[in-house]
């Protein structure tokens, strides 16, 4: 399909503004202006509106695709939160009114909004506090560690450098650690998939800041001895950081702070249904147990005895800010109104199917794929291609021929531990009509994969491109259409 | 039970298919073995009706109908109606990072088209997919010339956001890497090039600048950009991108990486978030750029097609030594963005950013008429401008809110030397009668 550059013409607009009111006159001399206009698209609003549209056609959705994609959580996003994220009252607020002398005031329903969520958030988790700042995931563990390290250094423990990662951790936990400064050591699993506690053992002493542990595990897992890690990362004078990724398979259900971690971040566009937005805007609010609270971000909303709220600054051992304002607002909001909608009753139903789910997806599919890691799973379960692989099928052929079947591809080769893998998380909004088409083409798939390998290995046909050659894309670079 | 469709019988047909009794039997199983929580703080649900009535009228605790003068980086711009349609495509919005470039062609051509514009705007060859925020976005810069220059020091100019310093000294503190910041004379609006230049040493890494400057001054970068490539730095900038349509361009000045916030490309202010945070930089240095990156190759018949490409450099792949720690851009706000830019156009650009400079200087004109009412600093100045009241500027804003207008951002919230100084920002919406009402309300609150 064409650039939207090539199409339109010279001269052609899509917008009306407003007439010129004042004088033509501004102060910038011609030494500092531009030689020539940006080459910005020049096409109708119907040009503009049709290339988008047209665009949106190539793309799988949730809205149009069952997306079972493996650790994203990719459940529906009710319609109706979208509707109040644009209502002028929240999308059209500057926030720096709050900053305004006589501001505080005039946000209130925004300040209640930040301040209700948080509230319901730490009561899920089971922690004291919540902060709402961190814009994404990785940007709520990098959060996280950073707390653990400002907790260390108050308490003069300097030393402290090391960050433990079971291997099994996604990519963005040993990423987020180097950037709070830690140097990390990975921690193996054993061959239950969970962590290996002599392993463990040895690598604890006096060096180690903490750990970073998913729970549950990318393999889909509850590690039975999670509570007893945690144990021994306090006995340690470590703390235990939970990614709760996957959280989704246990809210409502059990909290990670009632079974020792410490601080923990959640993922608003996975468990608490905000879009995804094809790569965000996300929102990864990160909860602390009480030792953790003083140095938690500014700034902070707090509730006033009389009941009004109020932004607070002044926590002289904050971290500072990791956010230029209250966090991503948006997507608060659209989390507030789902946690509203769900209730109590609600969102322990949400962990159940998710849970229920994935173990039926499971048992249907254990007499086609291999497991590596057998057993009741949690919200996904993780399948391996070695049986199709030994007829040339690979993770990656399956993936492309579910695009054919109109399905997006569960999470390929992650975890890494597990051989070609296929990571499948179907979610609590999936209808069981649904996930009975998604096991039969899956079934399908394994014994075309068995009788006829090649016909797997040409997929996708049905898509607007084939197979794209991405070695080409990292030499020969073609980043943008410049004029 | 809203958005789950399970009903009772398909939970027995689908717990009998995996041999439990209950799903109590399910959660035992899966070594979930604790007594469920009270959740004591949490409410029952409410109905679709309900819940809206509810954030109905908490949105009417907000103001909206104050009439806006307040920038500081983030702008009251006019987004046309397209725009959220077109984003609203739910295509693009339940996707998942494209991950899979078949089944992601309309994303990653977007997200292409977003790269090209930002190159176009910035006059730089080559943008990645997005950052989170303008903040983060100078971060990384820091983090990136960190890398190449192998030095461990960033000189920043006090006329840098103090949002974002404040962001990335946060950022920096655990990491071994010297923030120096060079001060600008309470008097003066300009970044104070020449000490700028004066603070690189050879264990510089880069220098800082933004444009236009956070009080809204607009200054020549060529020469101070060469003297900071002689002693061996990077030269970045962080940008208005709006005033670009209008300014010599980062690009043309000689600057090795250039990063803005995003949010006046069709982005409402929305609170705080979410937002844009953009980077370009020049062709060399793209291998060391953090964040995804979106390239144009062909498929196996020679069809072009989008795929991410460089992935080499991130985090799911390189663990603790990849380029940043980011695996999510902020992708439906730079197709925000891209949607802004298709529908307002090139002729619409120039105009909304002509608009936005003739209202600044008439506002400005109309204030400095005011009794006590004194220029601070450089003339040239985009569409925000400083000036210095005869009070505590916080204090008249206070009393400005309640004529009915957010008057401007009370600089000594940030220095303590400016406290009576005010910075003001004027956008296209703005129109003649409310500058001259903001005006005559100024000249109320401050004379009557």
């Amino acid at each position: 399909m064409e650039l939207i550059y090539s199409k339109g013409k010279s001269g052609r607009r899509g917008s009306s503004l407003p007439k010129l009111d004042v004088p033509d006159a501004n102060s910038i001399p011609s030494s500092l202006r531009r030689k020539k206009a940006a080459q910005m698209p020049e096409v109708s609003e119907l040009e503009a509106v049709r290339h988008f549209t047209l665009l949106s056609r190539k793309n799988m959705g949730v809205d149009s695709n069952f997306y079972p994609l493996g650790s994203c959580t990719m459940k529906y996003n009710p319609k109706v939160n979208e509707k109040i994220a644009a209502m002028p009252g929240f999308a059209d607020l500057h926030p720096l009114l709050p900053q305004l002398r006589r501001g505080g005031a005039l946000t209130q329903g925004a300040l209640a909004v930040i301040y209700e969520t948080e509230r319901m958030l730490s009561e899920l988790l089971g922690f004291s506090q919540t902060t709402m700042q961190p814009l994404a995931g990785a940007h709520g563990e990098l959060t996280g560690v950073m707390l653990i390290a400002a907790y260390h250094k108050a308490h003069g423990d300097t030393k402290r450098k090391i960050m433990l990662i079971p291997d099994a951790a996604h990519g963005t936990n040993p990423a987020s650690a180097a950037m709070a400064g830690f140097d990390t050591v990975t921690i193996p699993s054993d061959p239950d998939g969970n962590v290996d506690l002599d392993a463990l053992k040895k690598e604890l002493n006096e060096n180690v800041a903490g750990i970073m542990l998913t729970c549950p595990n990318t393999l889909g897992m509850f590690d039975k001895n999670v509570k007893e890690i945690c144990e021994l990362i306090h006995k340690a004078g470590a703390l235990a950081y939970c990614d709760g990724a996957n959280f989704n398979a246990i809210i409502g259900r059990l909290r990670p702070g009632d079974i020792g971690f410490d601080v923990m971040h959640v993922n608003l566009h996975k468990t608490f249904s905000t879009p995804h937005g094809a790569g965000g805007p996300g929102s990864g609010p990160v909860g602390v147990c009480e030792k953790l609270v003083p140095y938690l971000p500014v700034s902070c909303v707090a509730k006033r005895s009389d009941g009004t709220y109020a932004l607070e600054y002044h926590h002289k051992e904050s971290i500072g800010y990791i956010a230029p304002f209250y966090g991503n607002f948006g997507i608060i909001l659209r989390a507030y109104a789902y946690l509203l909608t769900l209730g109590k009753e609600g969102l322990v139903r949400v962990s159940e199917n998710a849970v229920l789910n994935a173990n039926y997806i499971r048992a249907k599919l254990i007499p086609y794929y291999d497991q590596q890691h057998p057993g009741y799973c949690m919200h996904e379960c993780v399948f391996s291609a070695t049986r199709q692989s030994e007829k040339g099928v690979h993770a990656l052929d399956i993936a492309k021929a579910l695009i054919d079947r109109g399905i997006h591809p569960p999470t390929i080769y992650f975890p890494l531990i597990v051989k070609e893998a296929l990571m499948i998380e179907p979610t609590e909004t999936e209808s069981i009509e649904d996930i009975n088409k998604f096991i039969q083409v899956m079934i399908d798939i394994a014994k075309l994969a068995d009788e006829n390998p090649e016909a797997i290995k040409q997929c996708p046909l049905t898509t607007p491109i084939k197979r794209l050659d991405e070695t080409q894309a990292a030499r020969k670079l073609d980043l943008a259409s410049l004029e | 039970m809203p958005y789950i469709p399970n009903t009772d019988a398909d939970r027995k047909e689908m717990l009998e298919a995996i041999e439990c009794k209950s799903i109590d039997e399910l959660w035992q199983k899966a070594q979930i073995r604790t007594p469920p929580p009270a959740l004591e703080n949490i409410p029952a649900g409410m109905s679709e009706y309900e819940v809206t009535r509810h954030l109905n009228s908490l949105a009417s605790q907000n103001a909206t109908h104050l009439v806006n003068f307040v920038g500081s980086g983030y702008y009251d711009h006019l987004i046309p109606a397209a725009v959220g349609t077109m984003v609203g495509r739910s295509e693009f919005y339940t996707a998942y990072t494209p991950y899979q470039p078949e089944a992601s062609q309309g994303t990653l051509q977007a997200i292409y088209e977003y790269q090209s514009a930002i190159c176009r705007l910035t006059s730089m060859p080559m943008s990645n997919a997005s950052l989170y925020d303008g903040g983060t976005a100078l971060f990384e810069a820091i983090m990136m010339a960190v890398r190449i220059t192998n030095r461990r020091q960033a000189v920043i100019s006090g006329a840098v956001s103090p949002i974002f310093r404040e962001m990335i000294r946060c950022y920096s503190s655990n990491l071994d890497i010297e923030l120096i910041v060079v001060p600008v004379k309470s008097s003066k609006t300009d970044s104070s090039q020449g000490a700028l230049v004066d603070a690189v040493t050879d264990k510089t890494a880069c220098v800082l600048v933004q444009y236009p400057n956070v009080f809204g001054t607009v200054e020549e970068w060529s020469d101070t950009v060469e003297k900071i490539h002689a002693k061996g730095a990077i030269a970045v900038c962080s940008v208005y991108p709006i005033a670009l349509a209008m300014l010599k361009t980062p690009g043309e000045m000689g600057f090795d990486i250039v990063t803005g916030e995003g949010q006046s490309l069709g982005i409402p202010l929305s609170f705080g978030g979410p937002y844009l945070g953009f980077m370009a930089v020049k062709e060399k240095l793209v291998r060391k750029m953090p964040g995804r990156i979106v390239g144009r190759t062909v498929d196996l018949d020679g069809k072009p097609g989008f795929v991410l490409t460089l992935q080499a450099r991130e985090q799911h792949i390189r663990r603790e030594n990849a380029m940043s720690n980011i695996c999510s851009n902020e992708s439906l706000c730079a197709l925000t963005a891209l949607a802004y830019l298709t529908c307002i156009g090139k002729e619409g650009l120039l105009q909304v950013a002509n608009l936005c400079a003739a209202k600044a200087n008439f506002a400005r004109d109309l204030l400095l008429q005011i009794k006590g009412i004194e220029p601070v600093g450089e003339k040239a100045f985009f569409n925000e401008f400083v000036i210095k009241l005869p009070g505590d500027s916080s204090e008249i804003v206070g009393n400005m809110i309640d004529k009915g207008f957010a008057a401007g951002f009370p600089l000594g919230r940030y220095y303590s030397d400016r406290k009576n100084q005010l910075l003001v920002a004027v956008t296209e919406k703005r129109t003649r009668e409310e500058i001259k009402a903001f005006a005559n309300a100024m000249e109320a609150v401050l004379w009557s």
